[in-house]
């Protein structure tokens, strides 16, 4: 996916919404900014397809060498895939964190948490404000 | 030179059959292995022990013990530790026999001198607090954390309130949250500003009453102290919430202020780290914890008492419990003679004496937290820096570590800004980012660097809210000639080339561990 046309929360994930069979399906994974900010890589705990989730609320976690961080929903919903692969392939979350690096795909009950995110240019900038 | 024949690992220096001792033929029957153990308790073969001679093993250890750092051997300025010097009188008392070969199960009257020291130990935790009462039961701070989220729950419930959550500033301690969990309550985060305090407003947004408390670091992690700290207490006991303190930082305040008069409810102290109580090998670390009035009743029971007792009566019990103890008959009267003899207070009859008891009749406690009174061992030896110091020693310490971290600041923030400003606590965390961008010379590699030179590490990327973070904490043990040579050697460090730094450490016998491969496949038996 090109991350030009993403939308991003302040708290580094990405968002992209796509329509199929009428239900909206938000697939989300980290930014390339966030992947590097938390160095090294070692765990990952997908959620459980079903599980809902709350805008705003952790859904699940991600473990470097330096630190657990919460990987946040940004939109209410339900779990309707994760990216099994992506636990025996860490690495690929720095490779390709747009396209095979993607981590789980909602399907979104309540829209009001897009309305949160931030388009690229504005992404770039608070990352830019944060680096410093 | 570094010897490297004999710390390679000891199943690498075993040879078959060799030994470091020969047991005896055994004096008793024998009894078949299967006659005391059941069929799966035992084993097919022997198990594959490294066999070496005594002095293989001595020489194995002692070469790795001269790889380590330590405070005896180098300047360590680990932030959030207190890496002060642990005076090698603390150690001393410790050692005598009249402590170390004392056993809890002794009776009490048998403990005066050891029980005296504990309650003082209470009574001057509770004065450097400002809290009227202390438990030393938790055997670390994050224990202590623990055990006063456990009081505070206790007292709600006893309220007939129903608190789920506790708030904690994004850049406290992981061990916060973590306390938080295992007590039962939901941890929910304060964000910090800037400038590195309280976000007042963020505050405000979660502050309710399901809030129980609120746990605040002061001075933080950042080497600041709270300007807004009694509005913050002020605004947790408004909606019926307690404030806990993390003490890792009480080196900073020692004498200037008590956490009890900035509207701390409880705290927990590390006398490891402010009490120079020696961090991990030398023995396990305290957690003492200190609460209001209110707390009290809910502290780990026993908690240490002083009555005072007649001392006709003292002397009869402690005799009689001796000789019920050593199985052998003396004569009271003699015995109580001789020690009237060598203490003339003892002398007068009916004169009323302290007397120190285990107080295990306290109905609302939360029970124990800790077998038998905590690690004394630790609580000794900070009771003798405490008793050493004095209270105007005790301030100087705390003047002397802030000093020393400001001028270390001073000296070292041209080539590591510090993005809080240029005032600090104890400590400061200083930012390699510019370095970063500029050299391409992370935090981690100036670390690994610092190595080479003779100097442990300060604590790198804590706390999360500051990139590349550096968290520097001289103590008060340095003299500026330390603080200059590391400063210089720091900016000597970034002069270096940046594929040298990436390498580093260079003169250590394993450079970088690959911590990825480590934390994904650990590998955690020798294969050979």
């Amino acid at each position: 996916m090109n991350p030009e046309e993403l939308q991003y929360a302040k708290t580094h994930e990405w968002v992209a919404v796509a329509e199929t069979d009428g239900e909206k399906i938000a697939t989300l994974g980290i930014s390339a900014f966030a992947v590097e900010a938390l160095t090294d890589l070692v765990y990952i705990d997908l959620p459980e397809v079903g599980k809902q989730v709350t805008a705003g609320e952790p859904f699940c976690e991600v473990e470097s060498v330096k630190a657990v961080s919460d990987i946040y929903a940004p939109v209410d919903g339900e779990v309707v895939a994760v990216n099994e692969a992506l636990p025996d392939a860490l690495e690929t979350l720095g490779s390709d964190p747009y396209g095979a690096g993607w981590i789980a795909k909602l399907k979104i009950s309540s829209e009001a948490g897009l309305g949160e995110l931030m388009d690229h240019a504005a992404y770039e900038k608070q990352c830019s404000e944060e680096a410093h | 030179m570094r010897n490297t024949r004999d710390t390679q690992s000891l199943f690498e220096l075993s040879r078959p059959g060799r030994r470091a001792a020969r047991l005896p033929a055994c004096d008793v029957p024998e009894r078949e292995i299967t006659d005391l153990l059941p069929a799966d308790a035992v084993r097919q073969a022997p198990p594959e022990l490294p066999e070496l001679s005594e002095p293989q093993i001595i020489r194995h250890f002692v070469n790795l013990s001269t790889q380590n750092m330590s405070v005896d051997t180098h300047f360590y300025p680990l932030g959030s530790c207190t890496m002060k010097y642990n005076p090698k009188r603390n150690e001393r008392a410790a050692a005598m026999p009249g402590f170390a070969e004392l056993h809890p199960y002794q009776d009490e009257s048998t403990l005066q001198g050891m029980l005296a020291i504990l309650y003082e130990m209470q009574e001057m935790l509770q004065e450097i607090s400002g809290l009227p009462a202390c438990s030393l039961q938790p055997a670390a701070g994050a224990q202590g954390e623990f055990t006063a989220l456990l009081v505070a729950a206790a007292y709600f419930q006893d309220l007939g309130e129903t608190r789920t959550k506790i708030l904690v500033p994004d850049n406290a301690h992981g061990t916060n949250p973590a306390s938080a969990v295992m007590a039962g309550f939901e941890a929910v985060t304060v964000q910090t500003s800037a400038a590195g305090y309280v976000d007042m407003e963020d505050l405000a947004a979660k502050l309710d009453e399901q809030v129980a408390v609120l746990m605040i670091t002061n001075p933080s992690t950042l080497g600041l102290f709270e300007p807004n700290m009694q509005q913050i207490a002020e605004q947790v006991h408004a909606v019926g919430g307690l404030v806990y303190l993390d003490g890792a930082n009480m080196n900073a305040i020692l004498g200037i202020t008590q956490p009890g008069a900035f509207g701390v409810d409880m705290q927990h102290y590390n006398p490891h780290k402010t009490f120079s109580g020696p961090h991990g090998g030398g023995g396990p670390g305290a957690g003492p914890i200190c609460v209001t009035e209110k707390l009290a009743p809910y502290l780990p029971a026993p908690i240490i008492v002083k009555e005072l007792r007649v001392a006709k009566e003292l002397r009869v019990a402690s005799c009689e419990s001796r000789e019920r103890k050593e199985s052998r008959v003396t004569s009271c009267e003699s015995r109580e003679q001789a020690t009237a003899a060598h203490n003339p207070q003892l002398a007068t009859r009916n004169s009323k004496l302290p007397y120190f008891r285990l107080d295990t009749n306290r109905p609302k406690s939360i029970g124990r937290v800790r077998a038998f009174f905590g690690n004394v061992g630790v609580l000794l030896r900070a009771y003798v820096y405490i008793r050493t110091h004095g209270p105007a020693g005790l301030r100087r310490v705390a003047e002397n570590a802030v000093l020393n971290a400001n001028y270390l600041l001073s000296r070292v923030q041209h080539i590591l800004p510090v993005p809080q400003g240029n005032r600090c606590m104890h400590e400061f965390v200083a930012s390699a980012s510019e370095l970063k961008r500029q050299q391409n010379i992370s935090a981690m590699d100036l670390a690994k660097r610092l190595l080479d030179y003779g100097y442990h590490a300060p604590t790198v990327y804590f706390p999360l809210t500051v990139p590349e973070a550096m968290m520097i904490e001289p103590t008060e043990s340095e003299g500026k000639e330390t603080l200059d040579a590391f400063a210089e050697t720091l900016f000597r460090i970034t002069e270096e080339s940046a594929e040298l730094l990436h390498e580093a450490p260079h003169t250590t016998p394993v450079s970088r561990p690959d911590e990825v491969r480590a934390a994904r496949q650990p590998v955690l038996v020798w294969n050979g």
